[in-house]
């Protein structure tokens, strides 16, 4: 039987047999060497995913001054649930929109969000997201350009309850 | 812009040949070793003075001061611009006593690792000695212009205060001030021509600097602030603008906004570089102002950047200026391809274009297409991790090679290259002098064969007759070093990380590159072999650093002993006592005026 070198490496050498060493179990080797080789091809091939995003970097690598890394958005920010026991971070990098970004707090927290309208904010459901700016004010979700939100976003806090209907009556 | 900008010229000014003559000496009793016998020594004197001022290039007044001692007082005499490239290869007393009518100082200090957090703070480079020994001798002093400086307030107000000619402050990565000292300096240099903060640290002293320029009409030409990280006060900038007719280069922090922008430049038209601040709009205005327009009046406008925080969608009011432009730096804005290439395809006269991966290869290609005058290009990682997505490649830099034929100068930050795409540039770009290329993920091999970079980074050294700096990176075996030991003729600058495999490759760098200055390695397996290899050479260079290689303290010792002149510095890691033979970083370089004094406690000089 022959496998194929996948960066250099035998994969026979590392492969898992079912059954006692120097057995041959022809058909089910191959089926675990089809899934083995193609996991390999896989991970080579999305080599970034496979490592875990805490990684440790390397000091001064790559050799990007620190001002310039600070330029560049921070990705992970926290989100507060008003009568959530925990809270949660995500990645704002994930997200390329608004509604991309309501959807997926609205499966993390299993809430439904109102409409948006820039004039009356979200109406309908009691649920007001909100984030925190680089200024530290508090603003709603939704009103600046994506871009903007996404750079300038430093946590996130949804409202609801007693807060959001009085800060809805009150638009 | 001034990052890492090549030097033109080869080493230090002060080099240890024939002393200079005592200053007991009457002029008289200097028997010059001219061949001249008829005329009386000082009228030759005049002569030479007369026709050594027009010398300005550092290497012909080095050559210069060599021919003899009559030659090398009268260059000492007429040379006004000093450039020393490492402050510590000499004391400010003998600068004072060889030159005595200096009006400019061009002074650097630590070496580049230190940016990336390589070294321990306070390590020194400070201006402080320098100032003070200059405000005694020099009171003419105009120019000062300092790079990798630790220069504090105290020095700024000594600077402000010694010097009533001063005309240009230039400090590019510096730190140790803030905006207190640059208000004095605002304030007291009624001459002022230039104040350039370019990539330097300024704490917030919460002074409102820009209201301490003088009330009337002032000769600043150029005044860049890009790099404050402080509010500062618009209604005054915008008076100062106004009563500065001369100003011709401006760069805003982010902390003045687009609409602050538009004013500004509706009150100075006459602007060359414009470096914007933050680029977005942040009030929902009825009457949103005609960004173009005012971007349109700026006829003379050749040089842009800034664009922080950029809201892609105002990208488009540059329009106007792109015919014109020769310079562009997009390095802080995170622009999509599509964002981009509508303004790019106007850029025609472009030679200096900077920019993140954020614009792909896409963007890349996009330049190739126009910007046919290209002459330097750097690219900087949005997203500067190892493992990060790497939106651009090969193909942009083979792109890049095909259209933009008079290429001299590139950086190129990316995930994945290939040696093709690297002897395709070495083929197409023969004007390059400049080559570094930073391939994040390390180690990587070609990512189309598999193989190290060894043949790419080889095309590159033996194609490009004129390269004079190399940063090389990537998967790569000595043979790559062969090759730039073989080909490497006018190497001066050489960066290595994470590459090599043993001490030959360092060898044959050591051996081969005759005009080698400056070498810095970090992470490569060369060790004492390799060290004393170099010896014949490190007398002729301006520094070498070596951190987390295979060096042992013996053998520094043993390279510090039998090179005197030589300033051999280790510096520690944090347990200094747990492996003592380990050199974790070695940084040596030449000093006429032995160790120096202010060495911090890390800091071990053999």
């Amino acid at each position: 039987m022959t496998y194929e070198k996948v960066n250099e490496l035998n994969l026979k050498d590392t492969e898992l047999r079912l059954g006692l060493p120097g057995t041959e179990q022809a058909k089910e080797e191959q089926e675990v060497s089809c899934v083995r080789s193609n996991k390999r091809q896989l991970q080579s091939d999305n080599e970034e995913e496979s490592t875990p995003p805490t990684k440790t970097q390397i000091v001064g690598w790559p050799p990007v001054r620190s001002y310039r890394k600070n330029n560049n958005s921070v990705s992970y920010v926290k989100v507060s649930m008003d009568g959530a026991p925990y809270l949660r971070k995500i990645d704002l990098k994930t997200y390329k929109n608004y509604p991309e970004l309501l959807k997926a707090l609205e499966n993390m927290f299993k809430f439904t969000i109102g409409e948006y309208s820039e004039r009356e904010g979200y109406k309908g459901s009691g649920v007001i997201p909100t984030y925190e700016d680089k200024d530290g004010d508090w603003m709603l979700v939704g009103d600046v350009p994506w871009d903007m939100f996404s750079s300038s976003c430093k946590r996130l806090r949804i409202m609801k309850g007693s807060d959001a209907l009085a800060l809805d009556s009150a638009l | 812009m001034s990052e890492d900008d090549e030097d033109q010229s080869p080493p230090s000014d002060l080099r240890s040949q024939p002393p200079p003559c005592s200053p007991n000496k009457s002029r008289n009793c200097i028997s010059s070793s001219s061949s001249s016998q008829t005329f009386p020594d000082h009228v030759l004197e005049n002569v030479l003075e007369n026709v050594l001022q027009f010398l300005d290039s550092r290497c012909d007044r080095n050559a210069a001061s060599l021919v003899c001692k009559l030659w090398w007082k009268v260059e000492a005499l007429t040379r006004s611009e000093v450039f020393i490239g490492n402050c510590y290869a000499l004391s400010p007393a003998r600068l004072t006593q060889r030159f005595k009518r200096v009006r400019s100082l061009l002074l650097k200090g630590k070496p580049r690792f230190a940016d990336f957090n390589l070294m321990p703070p306070d390590w020194g480079a400070n201006f402080a000695p320098w100032v003070s020994t200059m405000a005694k001798a020099y009171p003419w002093l105009e120019k000062v212009d300092l790079k990798r400086m630790f220069v504090t307030d105290d020095d700024l107000a000594l600077l402000a205060e010694s010097f009533p000619g001063f005309k240009e402050l230039v400090l590019v990565c510096c730190e140790g001030f803030g905006t207190s000292g640059i208000a004095v300096v605002a304030n007291k240099c009624r001459k002022l021509k230039v104040l350039d903060l370019i990539e330097s640290e300024v704490t917030d002293d919460e002074v409102d600097w820009i209201s301490c320029f003088p009330e009337d009409v002032t000769s600043l030409e150029s005044l860049a602030f890009d790099c404050v990280e402080a509010p500062i006060n618009f209604k005054a900038l915008e008076g100062l603008v106004a009563r500065s007719p001369l100003l011709r280069k401006l760069r805003l922090n982010r902390f003045v906004s687009l609409e602050e922008v538009h004013r500004l430049l509706l009150g100075a038209p006459q602007l060359t570089s414009l470096g914007t601040g933050s680029f977005s709009q942040t009030h929902q205005s009825e009457q949103e102002p005609d960004y173009a327009a005012a971007f349109r009046a700026c006829k003379s406008v050749v040089c842009l950047s800034g664009f922080r925080e950029l809201m892609p969608e105002y990208l488009p009011a540059i329009l106007p200026v792109c015919a014109n432009l020769t310079s562009l730096n997009f390095s802080y804005a995170n622009i999509s391809p599509d964002m981009f290439k509508p303004i790019i395809h106007n850029c025609h006269k472009l030679q200096v274009f900077w920019a993140l991966d954020s614009i792909c290869d896409e963007g890349l290609q996009a330049v190739a297409a126009t910007c046919k005058e290209l002459r330097e290009l750097r690219i900087f990682p949005f997203d500067p991790r190892e493992d990060s997505e790497g939106p651009v490649s090969e193909l942009g830099l083979q792109a890049i090679s095909e259209g933009c034929r008079k290429l001299e100068s590139v950086l190129y930050f990316c995930q994945r290259m290939t040696n093709a795409a690297l002897v395709a540039i070495s083929q197409n770009c023969p004007e390059l002098t400049v080559f570094r290329l930073c391939i994040m993920g390390r180690h990587r091999p070609d990512h189309v064969t598999g193989k190290a970079m060894d043949e790419g980074f080889g095309a590159i050294v033996k194609n490009c007759k004129k390269l004079t700096r190399l940063a090389v990176s990537g998967l790569l075996t000595d043979q790559a070093f062969r090759y730039m030991g073989e080909y490497g003729k006018l190497i001066r600058t050489l960066s290595v990380a994470f590459a090599g495999d043993s001490d030959m490759a360092l060898r044959h760098v050591l051996e081969g590159c005759p005009k080698l200055q400056k070498l810095e390695i970090r992470d490569s397996p060369f060790g004492d072999v390799a060290l004393r290899s170099g010896m014949h050479r490190y007398y002729n260079m301006r520094f070498v650093w070596m951190s987390a290689c295979s060096l042992s303290m013996g053998c520094c010792k043993d390279v510090a002993r039998a090179m005197p002149n030589l300033v051999v510095e280790v510096i520690g890691s944090d347990d200094d006592d747990e492996n003592r033979e380990y050199v974790e970083t070695l940084y040596m370089y030449r000093s006429l005026d032995g160790p120096r004094k202010d060495a911090p406690q890390f800091v071990t000089i053999l």
